[in-house]
């Protein structure tokens, strides 16, 4: 088609955010109370930013994978589905985030993780404090928040800090990038006022990463603090 | 100009007959108690209510139970106020479905049923439409639209295939926001099609140089989409107080009078706005009632949008 250049960002949008947030509202109904489990999972994820141990940095891999993998299911192909004719293409792109990302927790020579309050404050936020822009939206409630390892937004922002504490190689990166923006873009043609954060965040992460990249380390090459 | 006039049906018993176990509800009592006007299908006759009803993100509520009884009631109040035409595509998610429900719960005696066809290749077409119409659960379309003239050459003779077998009332195509006018025209002049969809409002007025006086020309239908520019030109006007002509054609809100300047245009046949709002359908409806701008006052109505919009 040679008239792309006339379509604006509104012209993909085929929902509203009433529509958007009832979806989020009765998906959480449905699965309550896995919020629960989420939230431990979380819990696992920071302490292993916290803690510089291989074996916990694994284990968060691992837990970031399953919840790429449950999202892409759960949350794409079987409700975001309903309303957007993109989302199983999300689902494949969540799903091949989660092989990365068991990939990642087995990888050889994978770069040391570093002491990095960033990473942990990014991580800290997707858990705690990302459900609580339920609250802050006009018309917004609790029903409707916004959870880690359950919906995509708080589940990216989570593996950013993960992948900035362990100093990912690009690969990684791509697919949560990529959603932050497809995420904030939606967000602002669904005019709601903290579409900027996804992709504010993104890019801090990025930009801590590549700065970071001038003293890389490697867990072959440095003492394991458990070995 | 095309005759325009008075709906058979009065809207009022239209309505009571509609609206079922309603006959007492604030709706009703709320209901215009003017005629919606109609204008004919140019290939037929056929009179069509000059307000019909859009889905594009209205209707694309999912499995939402809640979404799904407002979108009902916004249908059922567009039927009970003598409403006909609804719009759709596959391209709206799960939009077909809803109203299929609709449909399904309140069996409209008269519903003017128009789809599209979306998708690349002929042969998927047919698939898609049989599958647009278990969604809609009718037993056949009024109309079907190639949709932004995706595969228009393979779709149109397939739809017109269907028009003469009696399995489809009407063929049409579409576009919207100004895209691919050319190829429009050359499809407006050259295939025997009964409607076209474009875009078509105060604001944005391009389909008046050649697409509009092409339609009339080649007796052909119009449907008007984005008749608000998706909400823009509403929000752009929110707050600002209505012109006095605005009491001359009987407009008490910018809807109406943004409707109006569409309707009265003689080649447009009827225009689809889409709301999920009980308020708005009524409001839009009403615009299909009572006396028209003529040509001195449309003027006056885009000088005026366009210095407040």
């Amino acid at each position: 088609m040679s008239e792309w250049w006339t379509y604006s960002l509104s012209d993909f949008l085929m929902f509203s955010s009433r529509s958007y947030y009832r979806l989020i509202e009765s998906y959480n109904a449905a699965i309550w109370p896995a919020h629960l489990l989420a939230l431990v999972a979380g819990l696992v994820v920071i302490v292993a930013i916290a803690r510089l141990r291989q074996h916990l940095h694994r284990s968060a891999a691992l837990v970031l994978a399953a919840a790429w993998g449950w999202v892409a299911w759960a949350y794409h192909l079987e409700r975001y589905a309903e309303i957007n004719t993109a989302a199983p293409y999300f689902a494949a792109t969540f799903a091949v985030q989660a092989l990365l990302l068991c990939w990642l927790a087995f990888k050889p020579g994978n770069a040391a993780p570093a002491p990095q309050p960033l990473a942990l404050g990014l991580t800290g936020l997707a858990i705690f404090a990302y459900p609580l822009l339920a609250l802050a939206r006009d018309g917004g409630q609790w029903r409707q928040a916004e959870v880690f390892g359950i919906v995509p937004d708080p589940t990216v922002v989570a593996t950013l800090g993960v992948l900035l504490a362990w100093r990912a190689p690009a690969i990684f990166w791509l697919v949560p990038v990529l959603w932050c923006l497809v995420s904030g873009a939606t967000l602002m043609e669904l005019k709601i006022g903290h579409a900027w954060l996804l992709p504010a965040l993104a890019l801090t992460a990025v930009v801590a990463r590549v700065m970071g990249s001038k003293t890389p380390r490697d867990l072959n090459s440095t003492a394991n603090p458990q070995s | 100009m095309p005759p325009i006039s008075p709906s058979r049906r009065h809207l009022l018993a239209s309505m009571i007959a509609a609206s079922g176990g309603l006959a007492l509800s604030p709706l009703l009592a709320a209901a215009p108690l003017a005629p919606l006007l109609t204008r004919p299908i140019p290939s037929t006759g056929e009179q069509l209510p000059v307000i019909g009803l859009g889905s594009w993100i209205t209707f694309n509520v999912g499995r939402d139970p809640q979404g799904r009884r407002e979108s009902v009631d916004v249908m059922r109040q567009f039927f009970a106020g003598g409403g006909r035409l609804v719009d759709s595509s596959p391209m709206y998610g799960s939009a077909q479905d809803v109203i299929g429900e609709a449909v399904q719960i309140l069996k409209p005696a008269r519903l003017f049923a128009a789809d599209k066809v979306w998708v690349s290749g002929g042969a998927r077409g047919v698939a898609q439409v049989e599958a647009s119409r278990k969604l809609w659960r009718v037993p056949r379309f009024d109309l079907l639209q190639v949709h932004n003239l995706l595969s228009w050459e393979e779709h149109l003779p397939l739809l017109l295939a269907m028009k003469r077998e009696g399995r489809l009332r009407y063929v049409g195509i579409t576009t919207s926001e100004g895209r691919r006018h050319a190829e429009i025209e050359k499809i407006m002049a050259s295939q025997p099609i009964d409607f076209v969809q474009i875009s078509y409002n105060a604001v944005d007025r391009d389909v008046e140089q050649r697409i509009l006086p092409l339609a009339r020309e080649r007796k052909i239908g119009v449907i008007v989409n984005r008749p608000f520019r998706q909400g823009d030109l509403m929000q752009a006007l929110a707050g600002k107080p209505l012109p006095g002509w605005a009491a001359d054609i009987g407009c008490t809100t910018w809807a109406q009078a943004l409707l109006k300047f569409i309707v009265s245009y003689p080649a447009v046949t009827c225009a689809i706005p889409a709301t999920s709002s009980i308020a708005h359908v009524r409001d839009n409806l009403l615009a299909g009632t009572g006396r028209m701008p003529d040509e001195a006052l449309r003027k006056r109505i885009v000088q005026d949008v366009e210095r407040l919009a």
